[in-house]
């Protein structure tokens, strides 16, 4: 016995007879692949995504309690810093979306095999980085444009 | 001794089979659950974005009358619950992945906790909304 942690790796089969139990390899030991990534994203995104969502609700009941915490809150989502923390929720979002129906997909039986996990690994990156892209700047322009108007009109006002 | 093929089923009692429960004391409801909700979350933030092309850069007036508007707080209202429900079940997961021994308990009870209070948090400010939405009204 080479290596000491193999002694409480001792168990006996249903005749009574001892063996050695087999030992997982650990995450180090596999070689790369993007699927693993794409694996642990997909519950990274999900908590961020809620983190996100809760953001949400704050900002929501900053708009219930009144035009002072509303003001207050658009302090957060108006500035740069702000911004890309709502770009990175918006990311999370879809990436758990393009994760979450890859699984519905593959729950239903469908696109699991290894080639095709391997061919539809790389078109979820695409299809996020994407959809990501499009969805932010369209969010920051159409904020940046009310804002911008309102500011006209204030002046002319 | 011979090796009978139906060795594993004995194992198991008959009523245990019935049930189809396995050791977690509980069936594939979570795993239904999750899934249900996943696939109502489409719909529901997908009409989310769409508002937030129309709220982005709005001042507190125009967001109060649109939460307050009946159909939009009834999404809202069923986009949070389902959000929060569905993160509770993926964080509890996560937790009984990751957190073991006594911190387990304690976390998954935190879990339960911090996502119904977040969501009850924002079912109470669309009910304001549209009380407030109500009271401009009249």
């Amino acid at each position: 016995m080479q290596d000491i942690r193999k002694a409480l790796y001792v168990g006996s089969r249903s005749d009574g007879r001892l063996i050695q139990r087999p030992m997982s390899p650990h995450l180090q030991i596999y070689r790369y692949r993007l699927s693993m990534v794409l694996s642990i994203s997909n519950r990274i995104t999900g908590v961020v995504a809620t983190g996100g969502a809760a953001l949400g609700v704050l900002w929501l009941s900053a708009a219930a309690k009144g035009p002072k915490s509303f003001e207050t809150a658009r302090k957060v989502t108006g500035n740069p810093l702000g911004q890309l923390v709502l770009i990175g929720w918006l990311a999370s979002v879809v990436y758990h979306t393009v994760g979450g129906i890859r699984h519905l997909i593959w729950d239903s039986g469908h696109r699991y095999d290894k080639t095709e996990i391997n061919k539809d690994g790389p078109v979820a990156v695409g299809v996020t980085a994407g959809v990501s892209t499009v969805l932010a700047a369209g969010l920051l322009c159409v904020a940046g444009g009310r804002a911008r108007a309102r500011a006209k009109a204030r002046k002319a006002g | 001794m011979n090796a009978s093929p139906s060795h594993i089923e004995v194992m198991r009692s008959q009523l245990g089979r019935a049930r189809g429960l396995g050791a977690g004391g509980s069936g594939v409801g979570h795993w239904w659950a999750e899934r249900v909700s996943a696939a109502t979350l489409l719909p529901l933030s997908t009409w989310f974005i769409v508002q937030m092309f129309r709220l982005g850069g709005a001042d507190h007036a125009e967001v109060v009358k649109w939460g307050g508007k009946p159909v939009n707080a009834t999404m809202l209202a069923a986009l949070i619950i389902t959000t929060f429900y569905h993160a509770q079940m993926g964080l509890q997961v996560i937790v009984d992945d990751y957190v073991h021994g006594k911190a387990h308990l304690p976390a998954r009870i935190l879990v339960k906790i911090g996502t119904s209070l977040i969501g009850l948090l924002g079912v109470f400010a669309i009910i304001k909304l549209v009380a407030a939405g109500n009271s401009q009204k009249s």
